[in-house]
C-alpha cells in the first residue's frame, strides 16, 4: 500500500513539474503576476511529493518488502540497518529517484528563500528547474520504475553487493549528487537569464552560494570516492583515471573555473556571457556524468542496444537540455553587454587565466575519456586512453595553474602590478627553499621531481598563509589591530584561504604517493616476517571471524619499528554467501604522515599466505587537504554577503568595511 | 561512481586475489622493477580501464608472464611491449600511440588552451582599441572638477 502511495505521490509530482515548467514561464512572458505565482506552491508541492515517494522506497527497504522488485534485487534481511537504507540509492532506479529529490529540494529552497528574487526571475528559474525535473521524473516513470512489484513476491533477496556495503561508500552518491544537481541551480539561472537578456550583480551574487555548496558537495563526494577505493580496491591507488571518476572530475573542474568567473561577474560585471557558458557546461558534464556511466556507454557504443529504451531516452534528455542551452546561448549571449574592462595583469586577467587552464584541464578528461568511444564510433582503431595519457597532459595543464594560485588574490582589480604581489610572496618563496632543500636532504630515494613538486605544495599552503598575513597586516602592525582585522576580515577571505591551502595539502599527498611509496610483496608462514620501511611484520596467526553478512579470514600481524612493538594489524578477506562474492578489507595503520597498509590474499598452497604491504607517504594528507577544502567551502558560505535572504543588510555593512 | 563499482566488481568477483603474486617475481630485482614499469603501460584486456599490474585476471597473469620472460631472454622494455602489442594490438596500450588516428587526441586539449588564448588576446585587444570605459557618476564628477580646475 504504502510502495503504492509512494508511485501515485511520484507520477503527481510529475504533473505537477508539468505545471511547473509551462505555467509560470507564460506567466513571466506576460508579466502576469498571478500565473508566475503558481512557480513557488508547486515547487513546494513537487518537493513534499518526490519525499514522500522516496519515504516509500525508504520504507520498501526498512521493512525488507521484497514484492517491490528492486528491494528484492537489492537488499536481504541480513543487511546492517545503515546498508539498507543506502540500498536505496545502491542501484540505478533508486538512485534516480535520490536524484529528483535533491532537484526537487533545490526548487523548494529557491521558493522559500527566493523572495528577495525579481518575480520574473524567480518564476523563470524555476520554470527552468521543473523542466529538468520532468525530463528525470519522466525518465523514472517510463523507463525506471522503481515501484514495480513481483508476484510471487521471493522469501529473501539478493542481497547488496558487498563493495557498496560501507560506510563511506554509503553516503558517497548523496554527496555527489547534491554536487551535480546543485549546479542545476547554476544552469537554471543561467538559462533564465539568457531568456531575460539580462546578467547583473544581483544575478552573480546569486549563482555563487549555489555553485559554491554544490562545489563543496561535490569535492567530498569525490574524496569519499577516492578514499574508498583506496582502502577498499586492495592495492592502495586513489585515483585510477577510470571514465566515472573522469566523469565526477569533469564537472568538478568547470564547477571551480565557474565560481571564479562569477567572482568577476558579480563584482566586475565582466566575463558574464563566459560565466552563463560556464553554467551550461557544468551542469552538462554532470547530466554526462549522471547519464553515460550509467548507460554504460563509456564502456561500448553497443551498451545502449542492451536496453534501447533507456539508452534513447538518455540521448533524448542530454541532446534536448545540452543542446537547448547551447542554441539559447548563441542567441541571446550576443544581447549580454560586457562591461568592466581590465588590463591582462589584473585580478581579473588571473581570474581569466584560471578559467582558461582549468576549462583546458577538463577538455584533456573530457576528450581522453571520449575519445576511444569516438573512435570506435567513426570506425577507426579500438585505442585505450589509460593513465599514463592523463598524467602527460592533465599535470602539464595544472602546473602553471597551481603555480599562480597564490598570485591571484594579491592582485588588484582592473589593473595591477606584479612586482607588488610577489613582494608580498617573499616570505612564501622562503618557504618554498626551504621545504625543496628539506626534501632533497631527507628523501634519498625517490625522483628529484619529487623535491619541485612539494615545493609547489608549500607554495600554495604558504601563499595561502602569508596572503591572509597580509590582509591582517600580521608583520606590520600591532598584534591587536590584526586581531581587530581578523574579527572583521569577511569568510569568504578565510574560506579562500582554506580551499587553496587545502589544495597544496593535496598536492603534497599526492606527490608524496607518487615518489616515495614503497612496496612489500610476499608470502608468509605462520611465525615469519618481512621488512618494509623500517617495519618489521610478523604474521602471527590466521583465523576466521563471522561478521553479519559475511565470514571473514583474518590475519594478525604484528608491527615493529625499530624494537618498538606498534601493535597488531589485522586485514581481512571477507566472504558474502548470499552475495556469493569477495572483498578484501586491507588494515591501514597512519600515523598523520605516512599509511601502512596491509593486505591478506591467499593461502599459496605450501601453507604460506600472501602479503601486500605499503608504506604510503603522505597519503592522509590527500583526503585531509580535500576536507579542508570542502571546509572552506562552507566557511565561505556562511559569509553574510552571500547568504540567501541577507543581501539588503549585508550591503549596509558592506559599506562599512574596507574594500577588499 | 556506481558504474566503477560495477566494474571493479567484475574484477572482485573473480575472486579477491591480489595482482602480482611473490611467485611471478623475479630474482633480479633491477629486471623485476622494468617489469613492473612496463606492466603499469599494459592494459589488461578483460577487465575495464585497469593494467595488468593491478589485475588479478588470469589473462593479466599471463601478460606479467610474458613481459618477464621476454625481459630474462634479454628484451629492451620497448621490444618487450612490440611483442605483446604484435599479439594483442594497441589496444593493450595504456598510453595510445601518437599517429593520425590519435592527433586530436593528444593535441585536443592544448588545441583548446591556444583557441581560448587566443579569444582572450583577441578581446583585450579589441578593448583596447574599442571606446573608453564608460566612467560612472562619481567618476565622471571628479573628472569634471579636475578638468575644472585645470581650465
Amino acid at each position: 500500500m504504502i510502495v503504492e502511495l509512494g508511485h501515485f505521490a511520484l507520477t503527481l509530482a510529475f504533473a505537477v513539474a508539468l505545471v511547473q515548467m509551462v505555467v509560470p514561464m507564460i506567466g513571466a512572458h506576460r508579466r502576469d503576476a498571478g500565473l508566475m505565482a503558481i512557480a513557488r506552491p508547486a515547487a513546494l508541492m513537487q518537493f513534499v511529493l518526490i519525499a514522500m515517494a522516496f519515504g516509500a522506497l525508504l520504507f520498501a527497504y526498512l521493512t525488507s518488502d521484497f514484492s517491490v522488485k528492486v528491494v528484492a534485487e537489492n537488499s536481504h534481511t541480513t543487511k546492517p540497518l545503515i546498508y539498507k537504507i543506502s540500498g536505496v540509492w545502491g542501484n540505478h532506479e533508486g538512485s534516480m529517484v535520490l536524484w529528483v529529490f535533491i532537484l526537487s529540494l533545490y526548487g523548494a529552497l529557491v521558493a522559500l528563500f527566493g523572495r528577495n528574487l525579481p518575480d520574473g526571475l524567480r518564476a523563470r528559474v524555476l520554470a527552468v528547474q521543473a523542466s529538468i525535473g520532468v525530463a528525470f521524473l519522466g525518465f523514472i516513470l517510463f523507463t525506471s520504475n522503481p515501484f514495480v512489484r513481483l508476484d510471487p513476491a521471493p522469501f529473501e533477496g539478493q542481497g547488496l553487493n558487498p563493495l557498496l556495503q560501507d560506510p563511506a561508500l554509503a553516503f558517497h552518491p548523496p554527496f555527489l549528487y547534491a554536487g551535480y544537481v546543485g549546479l542545476s541551480m547554476a544552469f537554471s539561472f543561467a538559462i533564465a537569464a539568457l531568456i531575460e537578456g539580462r546578467v547583473d550583480a544581483s544575478w552573480a551574487r546569486w549563482v555563487r552560494p549555489w555553485t559554491l555548496g554544490a562545489w563543496t558537495a561535490l569535492t567530498v563526494g569525490i574524496a569519499m570516492g577516492s578514499w574508498w577505493a583506496y582502502y577498499t580496491l586492495g592495492w592502495g591507488g586513489f585515483w585510477f583515471w577510470d571514465p566515472v571518476e573522469n566523469a565526477s572530475l569533469m564537472p568538478w573542474l568547470v564547477a571551480t573555473a565557474l565560481l571564479h568567473s562569477a567572482i568577476v561577474a558579480e563584482k566586475r560585471g565582466a566575463l558574464k556571457s563566459w560565466t552563463i557558458l560556464l553554467a551550461i557546461f557544468a551542469f552538462s558534464l554532470s547530466l554526462v556524468g549522471t547519464f553515460l556511466v550509467r548507460s554504460g556507454v563509456l564502456n561500448s557504443v553497443h551498451a545502449f542496444a542492451t536496453d534501447p529504451s533507456r539508452g534513447v531516452v538518455i540521448l533524448c534528455i542530454l541532446v534536448f537540455f545540452i543542446g537547448g542551452a547551447l542554441i539559447l546561448y548563441g542567441w541571446r549571449a550576443p544581447v549580454l553587454k560586457a562591461e568592466g574592462l581590465f588590463a591582462p595583469l589584473s585580478r581579473e586577467g588571473a581570474l581569466m587565466l584560471n578559467n582558461l587552464l582549468l576549462a583546458a584541464a577538463a577538455a584533456a578528461v573530457f576528450i581522453g575519456t571520449l575519445y576511444p568511444l569516438f573512435l570506435d564510433a567513426i570506425g577507426g582503431p579500438k585505442i585505450t586512453v589509460g593513465p599514463p595519457f592523463f598524467n602527460m597532459t592533465f599535470a602539464p595543464l595544472m602546473v602553471p595553474l597551481l603555480c599562480l594560485v597564490p598570485l591571484g588574490p594579491l592582485l588588484k582589480w582592473k589593473r595591477s602590478d606584479l612586482v607588488a604581489a610577489t613582494e608580498r610572496l617573499m616570505g612564501a618563496g622562503v618557504a618554498v627553499i626551504v621545504v625543496m632543500l628539506i626534501v632533497l636532504a631527507v628523501k634519498t630515494h625517490g625522483p628529484w621531481l619529487a623535491a619541485l613538486g612539494m615545493g609547489l605544495a608549500a607554495w600554495l599552503v604558504a601563499g595561502a598563509f602569508f596572503e591572509l598575513a597580509w590582509r591582517l597586516g600580521l608583520f606590520s602592525v600591532p598584534l591587536a589591530e590584526s586581531f581587530r582585522r581578523a574579527r572583521r576580515l569577511p569568510r569568504a577571505s578565510w574560506g579562500m584561504a582554506m580551499a587553496h591551502g587545502g589544495l597544496g595539502i593535496v598536492v603534497a599527498g599526492i606527490v608524496g604517493m607518487t615518489a616515495w611509496r614503497q612496496e612489500l610483496v610476499t608470502a608468509l608462514k605462520i611465525g615469519e616476517s618481512a621488512e618494509l620501511a623500517g617495519y618489521t611484520l610478523t604474521l602471527e596467526q590466521v583465523g576466521m571471524r563471522q561478521g553479519p553478512n559475511y565470514e571473514a579470514l583474518v590475519g594478525v600481524i604484528d608491527v615493529k619499528r625499530g624494537g618498538r612493538d606498534l601493535g597488531l594489524m589485522l586485514p581481512e578477506k571477507r566472504r558474502f554467501p548470499v552475495e556469493k562474492q569477495e572483498k578484501t578489507e586491507a588494515a591501514i595503520r597512519t600515523n598523520g604522515f605516512s599509511d601502512l597498509y596491509i593486505v591478506i590474499g591467499d593461502d599459496n598452497g605450501q601453507g604460506a599466505w600472501t602479503l601486500r604491504a605499503y608504506e604510503n607517504s603522505l597519503a592522509p594528507w590527500i583526503w585531509a587537504g580535500a576536507i579542508i577544502m570542502a571546509a572552506g567551502g562552507v566557511v565561505s558560505l556562511t559569509d553574510r554577503r552571500y547568504r540567501v535572504g541577507a543581501p539588503a543588510r549585508a550591503r549596509s555593512r558592506l559599506a562599512a568595511q574596507p574594500a577588499e | 561512481m556506481r558504474a566503477l563499482i560495477l566494474s571493479l566488481m567484475l574484477l572482485l568477483a573473480a575472486g579477491a586475489a591480489l595482482a602480482v603474486e611473490p611467485s611471478e617475481q623475479l630474482k633480479d630485482p633491477v629486471l623485476e622493477g622494468r617489469a613492473r614499469d612496463i606492466s603499469r603501460e599494459l592494459r589488461c584486456l578483460v577487465c575495464q580501464n585497469q593494467s595488468i599490474d593491478d589485475s588479478n585476471a588470469d589473462l593479466a597473469k599471463d601478460l606479467r608472464r610474458i613481459v618477464r620472460e621476454r625481459l630474462v631472454a634479454g628484451d629492451t622494455n620497448e621490444q618487450a611491449i612490440d611483442y605483446i602489442v604484435a599479439r594483442y594490438g594497441q589496444f593493450v596500450l595504456l598510453k595510445p600511440p601518437f599517429e593520425p588516428a590519435t592527433w586530436l587526441l593528444w593535441f585536443g586539449p592544448f588545441a583548446v588552451l591556444l583557441a581560448g588564448a587566443g579569444i582572450a588576446v583577441a578581446v583585450f585587444r579589441r578593448g583596447r582599441s574599442g571606446v573608453a570605459p564608460s566612467l560612472d557618476a562619481d567618476e565622471q564628477a571628479r573628472l569634471d572638477r579636475l578638468l575644472g580646475r585645470a581650465e
